[in-house]
């Protein structure tokens, strides 16, 4: 991603886009920041809000004219927020101490003609940019139209306050006493710049607004040097925003004329359009506060509860629905500016390592998101970037690696046409996919079972790994490789079409092997009549998509209509169908991040009360790891009597691998009649709470089996002489193994096991093994 | 090369050598880990070398310096 790319994602996404409040105040003033502070009884932080993006604001915020309230979005449920009333609450309450420093002095003299807001405004911000700036006063008292106002609205000592600062900031007052103002030849000789405002009436101008397309938007004049401002007709009703407005508009073209710049070119707009998005489904209408004394305005605690009712406009819809994008303190915007910067640096601590690992690559945030904001794409392309510059942290996805590859290896894999279908006569080839074969080795066997009377003489078998893991962990070198093993079996097998269990099995062949036809089991099984047992026990169920059905309505209706076939009567969960939520594996956030997979999990299981009838054999597992109550698909349609399936415990890592390795020897023994020789392999014991260790750490019984056999044999491990307990070690990959065991005539009693990936480069067995 | 550290779990003087039978005492040692290296002290049989690597010091400290070093 080079910064263009950067920028363009980054301008997907609208969280940064203003309020609909400050969109449409001319000053763009924050008034969801206002809301908060008062909302909190933070009048300090309101204040400053308020002398931000305010000229005067003790003045203008008692009086404003609030083009914001109609903008804005609470006005959809309910009343608008009154940000008006609010402002003059704030305006009311004492204002603290600290104020601005003034800006260092810069060369250019300027004249301001009257002392209507418009033309304070214009020399506020001019004395605040440094410049020398000298008011021209008519022979009224100063303020001009803010005469018009009640002294119950706006005090005259309020005025005399706000020109008292205006003076802080360096502005000089004086009467004017020369010619008519509209002609100001000799100002434009003894000043670098004239601004002529409009709403002074005791310095009136003959003057209307040039009938230009440039006038509205710089204020200019047709001389050089001369602006104007507050030239809104007498009659007209008196807008005191749009005179501050116009008094800023003409300050910033003085500033752009002094410095020698153009008046337009790049000048942003003063009010826009906003993009930002708020969902307000859930917001409950309310009416505006009202207020004990009109006349005085809201009192403090009216306006707490007034500003209580804005809404906060944001969007975070993503946020809400994906905790992975909670757990990082921003949103995409700023993501994808950590994911840059990440991938930039060349030497130094990549803290968002995680962050680019973690995404489940689920693609729910884009189909939730306005803009269709990209993260999955992002994350993944970042992997590979890391993958390819060889600075992808090991540790993320090693292990899940390695287990795709035992998957594909000679122990699990398995290409064959039924028995008796000839070479080549397979047409229907079943891949349940690495995860559903370690998990449900019977599943499998009886959906195989299901398959080939479904479809006598053509139907045949695949077992292998579609190479997901592959591409999550950005390895395409990897994905490719198990692509071409893959076809090659395809092809033996004569180009059946393939029947797969798992969507994301799907998504891989499609992609990788897209010369095949890939169906989905489900859409098999439903089309092709098969007879569904009626339901046992709890006939209510949730269906639980995976995220890989997002884009699949017919697997995901299918699988509907064979729970219905069983008799289940259904509960749609939240986040379903194109809104199927991850379960945490997805992505390999369970490898990279297991914490946070598993706050992933706990949420997806807390979402619906009702038993989850899952379709993906790591959705059902990952659910069943947060303790929920979830069954799979092949529970159903093959059930065994003999045990409720949705109380069965996740499964571990172990279980899963030598689940895989198992289901192929039973199918050669089962179906195809082979007689296998059954190695007799090392019996170890361990109790729950040492299994589940062994499963968080990521560690094989197998390996341990290799480790404690070559302990034994080489008499090389460590004892505990009042215990009996044997501690050795073995180097098995990128990782050292640890185990603490003790051998009885049950077996070999494991205790504990633990692993690093450091290496002991001077340990004197190991030199010798 | 880095800085010395102490290998030691709180526990490892409670070990022999399987083999040797021999207690076990301190000696240094060079870990490894993506291209750099430590030098540290571990308990190790003095007479056949076999070094113990306890669940505190590999899941405590190594683990975190292997992080520190993936994300370097
Ligand atoms: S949904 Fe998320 S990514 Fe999309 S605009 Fe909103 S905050 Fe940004
Ligand atoms: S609800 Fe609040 S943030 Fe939204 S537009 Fe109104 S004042 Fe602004
Ligand atoms: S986990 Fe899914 S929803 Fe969350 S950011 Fe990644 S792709 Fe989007
Ligand atoms: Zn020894």
């Amino acid at each position: 991603m080079d910064q263009k790319g950067l920028r363009d994602l980054e301008a997907r996404c609208i969280q940064e886009e203003p309020p609909r409040c400050r969109a449409a105040c001319p000053l763009g003033l924050d008034a969801r920041a206002l809301c908060a502070a008062v909302a909190a009884k933070n009048m300090t932080g309101a204040w400053a809000v308020l002398r931000r993006h305010m000229p005067l604001a003790g003045v203008l915020a008692r009086i404003c004219d609030h083009p914001c309230e109609e903008a804005c979005l609470r006005g959809q449920a309910g009343d608008p927020v009154r940000i008006g009333a609010l402002e003059r609450a704030v305006a009311a309450a004492p204002e603290p101490r600290a104020r601005p420093l003034p800006m260092p002095k810069r060369p250019g003299t300027i004249a301001v003609t009257g002392s209507g807001l418009s033309s304070l405004t214009a020399a506020w911000d001019l004395a605040g940019k440094g410049f020398s700036v000298t008011i021209l006063t008519g022979s009224g008292g100063l303020g001009g139209r803010l005469a018009q106002f009640p002294e119950t609205l706006l005090p005259k000592d309020v005025v005399t306050a706000e020109i008292e600062l205006l003076k802080k900031r360096g502005a000089v007052f004086k009467p004017y006493d020369g010619p008519c103002v509209d002609a100001p030849a000799s100002l434009l000789g003894e000043f670098d710049a004239v601004c002529l405002g409009g709403d002074d009436p005791s310095l009136p101008l003959s003057l209307t607004a040039p009938d230009s397309t440039e006038f509205p938007v710089t204020a200019a004049l047709e001389t050089p040097g001369l602006f104007a401002c507050g030239l809104g007709a007498d009659d007209a009703p008196y807008s005191p925003i749009r005179a501050a407005a116009e008094g800023r508009r003409a300050a910033l073209s003085v500033d752009r004329f002094l410095q020698k710049v153009s008046l337009t070119a790049g000048r942003p707009p003063e009010t826009q359009a906003t993009r930002l998005y708020t969902n307000i489904d859930g917001a409950v209408p309310l009416p505006a506060v009202p207020m004990a004394d009109p006349e005085t305005g809201y009192s403090p605690d009216e306006a707490q509860e007034e500003a209580g009712r804005c809404l906060d406009c944001q969007c975070l819809e993503c946020l809400k629905a994906c905790p992975y994008l909670e757990a990082y303190k921003g949103y995409p915007k700023v993501y994808a500016r950590r994911v840059y910067n990440n991938l930039s640096i060349v030497k130094g601590h990549h803290a968002d390592n995680i962050l680019i690992n973690s995404c489940m690559l689920c693609g729910l945030c884009t189909a939730i998101c306005p803009e269709d904001f990209p993260m999955a794409d992002l994350c993944l392309s970042s992997r590979r970037d890391m993958t390819g510059k060889n600075v992808m942290p090991p540790s993320a996805h090693e292990f899940a690696l390695l287990d795709m590859a035992f998957a594909q290896g000679e122990d699990c894999a398995l290409a064959r046409p039924a028995p008796g279908v000839p070479d080549g006569a397979v047409k229907r080839a079943f891949f349940p996919g690495c995860q559903l074969a370690g998990l449900s080795p019977d599943g499998v066997m009886a959906a195989y079972g299901a398959l080939r009377d479904l479809f006598p003489g053509q139907t045949g078998i695949l077992l292998s790994c579609c190479g997901a893991p592959a591409r999550w962990a950005g390895r395409e070198d990897l994905f490719a490789a198990s692509m071409k093993t893959l076809r090659a079996s395809w092809e033996g097998l004569g180009k059946p079409e393939i029947v797969a269990a798992c969507p994301a099995c799907m998504d891989m062949l499609e992609e990788g092997l897209p010369e095949a036809r890939t169906v989905s089991l489900w859409e098999v099984f439903d089309q092709s009549g098969l007879a569904v047992p009626a339901l046992q026990g709890t006939a209510v169920l949730a269906p639980l998509d995976p995220c890989t059905a997002r884009n699949r309505p017919g697997v995901r209706d299918a699988v509907r209509s064979l729970l219905r076939k069983a008799g289940a009567e259904l509960v749609e969960p939240p986040y379903s169908g194109e809104l199927a939520k991850c379960c945490g594996f997805g992505g390999l956030m369970s490898e990279a991040n297991p914490e946070l997979a598993k706050t992933v999990a706990g949420r997806r299981a807390a979402e619906s009360p009702e038993d989850y009838a899952a379709y993906c054999a790591m959705c059902r597992d990952r659910l069943a790891s947060a303790g929920k109550r979830a069954l799979h698909l092949l529970d159903l349609l093959f059930p065994d009597e003999t045990q409720d399936p949705a109380a069965q415990p996740a499964a571990t890592v172990t279980k899963r691998h030598d689940g895989r390795a198992a289901l192929k020897r039973t199918i050669l023994r089962e179906v195809y009649g082979e007689s296998l020789q059954e190695e007799a392999r090392l019996q170890l014991v361990m109790s729950p709470e040492t299994a589940a260790r062994l499963d968080a750490r990521r560690i094989l019984e197998d390996d341990l089996r290799q480790l404690i056999a070559q302990a034994e044999a080489a008499k090389a491990y460590f004892l505990r002489p009042e215990t009996g307990h044997k501690l050795a070690g073995r180097r098995i990959g990128n990782v050292t193994f640890w185990a603490e065991y003790e051998m009885t005539d049950a077996g070999c009693l494991v205790h504990n096991a633990y692993c690093h990936r450091m290496r002991i480069k001077t340990d004197a067995k190991e030199a010798r093994q | 090369m880095n800085e010395t550290v102490i290998g030691f779990g709180q526990d490892d003087a409670a070990w022999i050598c399987g083999g040797c039978g021999e207690k076990l005492a301190p000696g240094p040692a060079t870990l490894e880990y993506m291209g750099s290296e430590f030098c540290v002290t571990l308990m190790r049989c003095p007479a056949c070398g076999l070094t113990l690597i306890s669940e505190e010091l590999a899941l405590g400290r190594m683990l975190r310096v292997e992080r520190l070093l993936e994300d370097k």
